[in-house]
């Protein structure tokens, strides 16, 4: 523990909550470049958090029209494959999110109108944890998960 | 920096168009200390991917730190044949941009 980290977590603290702080704090310059970008989104520390700054609401239905493809196991966090397949009609986005990461959503994908309702992708694990998919159609989320075993973390620090 | 191109795959799958690519991109966290000096590497993540069809945006990306190193994806479409071109546009959060086009095979 350096000096100077000391007196950025103090300096944190007095405006929020650590993560808040460093995420916003970090990305606020950017902010304005791209509109749809949501730092809070990206930066919130709880799922809860990450979906209602998202999508602003944070309930999820569970869908078995969802197939979240996984490796049960996954040696090296820093590059899990993920495959996400949806049957669900009118499906307008899906994004990705790690409940044990620090900032749970990996990424959201909105979906064009003959856009099928299938992404692959490759993400960093902090530890074993669900990877979940959430999937946006007529205005209610809908989630399916699959767990994910993972013996080295893949976020650094 | 000399960025590396991204590579894009196309092609018809049947109906659809199947899309797949690779942009390299070294996606750091900010999490993680340069092992030499001790100091923190700074956030340089690609944020938003805007992938195209003609003039028609198929599928728009914003990502976070959590997707890993060179980013690999995709995804599938309706509506193309053979020939169109395919582009993908990414920014990343120290404004960088790159854009590349493919021809659906």
């Amino acid at each position: 523990m350096n000096q100077s980290r000391r007196t950025f977590l103090k300096a944190s603290l007095a405006v929020g909550t650590v993560a808040i702080a460093v995420g916003g704090g970090l990305l606020a310059p950017s902010r304005v470049m791209a509109a749809q970008w949501s730092s809070a989104a990206f930066a919130a520390t709880s799922m809860e958090a990450a979906l209602t700054s998202l999508e602003g609401i944070s309930k999820t239905e569970a869908s078995a029209a969802i197939k979240v493809d996984a490796p049960d196991i996954a040696e090296n966090g820093a590059v899990v494959s993920i495959g996400i397949e949806t049957s669900l009609s009118g499906a307008e986005s899906i994004s990705v999110l790690i409940p044990n990461n620090a900032s749970p959503l990996a990424a959201k994908y909105v979906l064009g109108k003959d856009t099928d309702g299938f992404i692959n992708l490759r993400v960093k694990m902090r530890k074993t944890s669900d990877v979940v998919a959430v999937v946006k159609s007529n205005g209610k989320l809908f989630s399916a998960k699959k767990a994910v075993k993972v013996t080295l973390g893949g976020c650094g620090g | 920096m000399a960025q590396k191109p991204m590579k894009i795959r196309a092609w018809m799958d049947g109906e659809r168009a199947m899309v797949k690519a690779i942009i390299f991109h070294p996606m750091e966290t900010g999490l993680r200390k340069d092992q030499k000096t001790g100091k923190k590497i700074p956030e340089h993540f690609i944020k938003e991917v805007i992938c195209k069809h003609g003039n028609k945006t198929v599928l728009n990306c914003l990502w976070g730190t959590a997707v890993s190193k060179n980013p690999f994806m995709s995804f599938r479409f309706n509506g193309a044949k053979s020939g169109d071109t395919v582009s993908i546009n990414w920014v990343d959060n120290q404004g960088n941009k790159e854009s590349t086009e493919a021809k659906i095979k």
